[in-house]
């Protein structure tokens, strides 16, 4: 019999420092969070660099690679920001590398018996990441929208064309709406990173108790293992879709910010 | 009732969200289908529409799904 362990589908989010660090009572450890983070930076970093080291006009495979997601990101922008959205294109373009590489490398499995330091782990799977990515945003947002429109920036919260009395309804509304926009950001990625690992996770622990459980319940622990099989393909198409989302919605935000007195 | 059969019935409760934006979800994907079936040439410009409407529904039955976890990790 196979001597088998299974962890708790909670335990893969438990962030753990590799080297302690402390600056002035602030504790600055790298953790397993930012090891995963400079993972995905490095092999962005080294992709991109790859891609465009010998640039012809008739692309090589990498080369293929990075034109395709500059030119999906490119025509995102264009199309819903319009043509001052040239300006936002790094921006979107980083923020959408950035958490599909992070959420893609969170589906790679973890050897076993490996010290749990450094075990796969999905930095956007912890809201304070996700948040402090929609806080940037939205950040960007306000400073552009008021930098743009000036004061004009609030007609954002009193869309033209409406009888007066609307207007004690739709202004609060709106503003509500605004507000709940990091927050909305936010918790879409959070919630669909940790929901995903935990499924994943709490399946894969049928197929390791039925497997040690021995005899004929390890022709049983077939089923959750093509749920496994199923929910990771379903990871891989949400791990794409929400970096899709949140470059998407950031684009239309900003574009929210450039248009505002136009409203 | 004992604290911890509240909690847990609290979770519970507090994941019916998740059935309000499954339905959502379904005419979304539903609708979108109808429509680009009837005029499959306009369909490729309403995708990223579709997937918005997808991701503003989603985040409804998400708030439910989180508040049931905050309540089970007894993080409230």
């Amino acid at each position: 019999m196979l001597r088998l362990k299974a962890a708790g589908p909670m335990e893969q989010f438990e962030i753990l420092p590799i080297v302690k660090l402390d600056f002035g009572g602030l504790d600055i450890s790298l953790t397993n969070s930012s090891l995963w983070m400079l993972i995905g930076l490095a092999a962005i970093l080294i992709f991109f660099f790859s891609a465009t080291r010998r640039v012809s006009i008739i692309p090589g495979r990498l080369q293929s690679m990075a034109e395709v997601l500059y030119s999906f990101i490119f025509d995102l922008v264009r199309d819903t920001i319009g043509p001052e959205g040239r300006k936002f294109f790094p921006y979107v373009f980083s923020l959408f590398i950035f958490i599909f590489v992070l959420n893609l490398f969170g589906m790679i499995p973890s050897i076993p018996g490996t010290p749990a330091e450094i075990h796969t782990f999905t930095p956007t799977s912890h809201l304070i990441v996700t948040l402090a990515l929609a806080m940037l945003t939205i950040t960007i947002v306000v400073i552009y929208g008021f930098w743009k429109n000036g004061l004009g920036f609030l007609r954002l919260f009193a869309p033209s064309g409406q009888p007066l009395p609307m207007y004690l309804i739709l202004v609060p509304v709106e503003i509500i709406s605004f507000l709940s926009r990091p927050l909305s950001l936010a918790i879409r990625l959070f919630a669909n990173m940790f929901a995903g690992h935990i499924i994943l996770k709490v399946f894969a622990g049928f197929v390791v108790s039925l497997i040690g459980a021995g005899g004929g319940w390890f022709l049983l622990g077939l089923a959750p293992f093509l749920g496994v099989t199923a929910v990771t393909m379903l990871e891989f198409l949400v791990a794409g879709l929400q970096a899709y989302v949140f470059a998407i919605l950031t684009c239309i935000y900003l574009s929210d910010a450039a248009h505002a007195s136009d409203h | 009732m004992d604290a911890e059969a509240a909690k847990l019935i609290g979770a519970g409760i507090a994941s019916i969200p998740l059935a309000g934006a499954a339905i959502g979800l379904g005419l979304i994907f539903s609708n979108f289908l109808a429509g680009a079936f009837r005029n499959p040439s306009a369909s490729a410009a309403n995708q990223p529409t579709m997937l918005l409407a997808f991701a503003l529904t989603e985040f409804t039955g998400l708030l439910g799904f989180v508040i049931a976890i905050l309540i089970l990790l007894d993080v409230l």
